[in-house]
């Protein structure tokens, strides 16, 4: 039992411990400066009614939501699951180029990939360089679309791992049951969808549970673009937890909107302990 | 030559495969060349172009103490210290887990699988309350700490992969052979577990070295930000006129973590899929 008590020390005093402080500070006034940091009350559920009573909260859970779907479900697993697919059965050096290229972008520091795409995406960018040059009318993408400049930041940083996770997937296919559907006639289109995916169901469910959790806590990438902004535009939950804890120093609020985001990150990450169970847990 | 009929469609599909991936190849590789461009063009611009004649002098303007050297010390301390501690607390956990049978073992595994969901981000404010409470805030060892914290879960689920590798009837046999447990870990465990080891180690140290938002948070003075925050105030600083030297900085902070990930990229994609491991 020894052994287990660096780690157990380690998880309980930097993990649990603030989970727990969390339930503790979103039922007080708890503050970084002004007279709640001297004297922190205890003030019941204020902060929670507080919670469901601001309009930026409700702007922000829509926004993440969008920010989910947009950029983890739709944008990183398809476009993962379309790379992974075309890869498959291409030479070494395709598969190379490309999914070198791919991880790259995912390699990249967060940070990095925020000031990348700043760059590119700038009044005086890449992008509207390349519209330029087509005859087409250019614009601050940042400013004027806030909430796709940080879908696209995030479906370019993130889709490698989808596209690692089904390509190790499709690996495992028996190609004999491909050959045999081929053989039977299916078109490359029938043979995925009838039976590539079906076969993939749990690689894409877990896949899906890992962006999702991954997703739903992007905080620097935004930051970085858009910090939030402009207005609140592309406040997505941990920007507005940043903001209401740190930057307007209301610690018992901010924690709030953490235990919010806690709740949602902790129910996803049980539905993926319960899709991985049968077999991972000895 | 028993698709002979369906060949020329089939060469018609692969010419459109190979379209389409050289395409989303370019879309992915365009937004990484201003970087690169731009940290030896002479006069860069935000725009990716040809540049117009080729310099290294981004690279010496940053390369100060100041700039670049401290804040790589600094992330060499930090992240280097999370992946060591990492490695030694989830072997040390990971080895009773793997080798008894305990009552606890199952519950255990679950929760260290939950906690591999649990986002970081989402307990930055308490932990950083709990840490002005302690008195913890703006050191390096504690940001250290926490940043091993969070790798841990991950830490021993590999580690718990790695030892349910290593066959039990190797030790036993040491055993009857007269070695002490000790001498049967040190001696044969050990040397066993290293390249798996290694793996959870580096994999540790590439995402912290390329996580913000921990020391964001955590550290506040000039001189103990790691790479990932300086930067940023780099970039705060100059509001968008050195675009050479924030490309330069980019680069240099970036290219550790490169070589890194390709250190590993092997063993990665072989035996150690794992769940949760991308967090930070």
């Amino acid at each position: 039992m020894l052994p287990l008590v660096p780690a157990l020390l380690l998880l309980l005093s930097f993990f649990a411990g603030p989970i727990l402080w969390t339930v503790w500070a979103s039922l007080t006034n708890a503050a970084l400066t002004g007279s709640a940091a001297a004297h922190t009350e205890f003030v019941g559920t204020a902060n929670f009614q507080r919670l469901l009573a601001d309009p930026a909260f409700f702007n922000s859970a829509l926004l993440t939501v969008v920010f989910l779907v947009a950029s983890g479900v739709v944008g990183q697993t398809v476009l993962g699951l379309v790379l992974a697919l075309l890869m498959q059965n291409r030479g070494a050096a395709v598969r190379m180029a490309v999914g070198g290229v791919v991880v790259g972008a995912w390699v990249v520091p967060e940070v990095v990939a925020g000031f990348v795409w700043v760059a590119f995406l700038e009044r005086e960018g890449t992008l509207n360089g390349l519209l330029e040059a087509v005859g087409a009318p250019t614009q601050n993408w940042l400013y004027t679309a806030p909430l796709l400049a940080v879908v696209l930041a995030n479906v370019w940083k993130g889709t490698a791992f989808s596209m690692m996770s089904y390509s190790a997937g499709l690996a495992e296919i028996p190609t004999d049951l491909k050959e045999a559907a081929r053989a039977d006639g299916a078109g490359p289109v029938q043979v995925v969808w009838h039976v590539v995916l079906p076969l993939l169901r749990r690689t894409v469910a877990t896949t899906l549970l890992l962006v999702t959790l991954q997703t739903v806590q992007v905080f620097t990438l935004i930051y970085v673009m858009t910090a939030g902004g402009p207005g609140d535009r592309s406040m997505t939950l941990p920007l507005l937890m940043y903001r209401e804890a740190l930057r307007f120093g209301e610690l018992g609020y901010g924690t709030t909107v953490a235990l919010a985001l806690l709740v949602i990150a902790g129910s996803l990450s049980a539905l993926y302990v319960r899709a991985l169970r049968p077999e991972e847990v000895r | 030559m028993r698709r002979s009929v369906a060949s020329p469609s089939r060469a018609a599909g692969s010419v459109l495969v190979h379209g389409v991936l050289a395409v989303l190849a370019a879309v992915f590789l365009l937004p990484l060349v201003w970087m690169v461009v731009a940290a030896f063009d002479a006069e860069p611009s935000l725009r990716a172009a040809p540049p117009a004649s080729l310099t290294l002098d981004h690279f010496s303007a940053v390369l100060t103490p100041e700039t670049v050297l401290v804040p790589v010390a600094n992330s060499v301390l930090i992240c280097g210290g999370a992946a060591l501690v990492t490695v030694a607390a989830s072997l040390l956990a990971a080895y009773p887990l793997s080798r008894y049978t305990l009552r606890f073992k199952r519950p255990v595994m679950y929760v260290v699988l939950f906690a591999t969901g649990l986002p970081i981000t989402a307990i930055m404010v308490p932990v950083y309350g709990l840490f002005a409470q302690a008195g913890l805030l703006d050191s390096r060892l504690s940001t250290s700490l926490f940043l091993a914290t969070a790798s841990l879960p991950y830490g021993i689920w590999i580690s718990k992969n790695v030892l349910d590798g290593i066959p039990i009837e190797l030790e036993e046999a040491a055993w009857v052979d007269g070695a002490s447990v000790w001498q049967s870990l040190r001696l044969l465990v050990l040397p066993l577990a290293v390249p798996g080891m290694a793996v959870v180690g580096i994999f540790t140290l590439v995402l912290t070295w390329g996580n913000f938002f921990v020391p964001f948070i955590l550290l506040n003075s000039a001189d103990r930000l790691p790479a990932a925050v300086k930067i940023y105030a780099f970039f705060d600083q100059y509001g968008g006129v050195r675009y050479g030297e924030l490309a330069a900085y980019s680069l240099l902070y970036t290219l550790p973590v490169v070589a890194l990930y390709l250190a590993v990229s092997r063993a990665l994609s072989g035996r150690f899929g794992l769940g949760g491991a991308m967090k930070g």
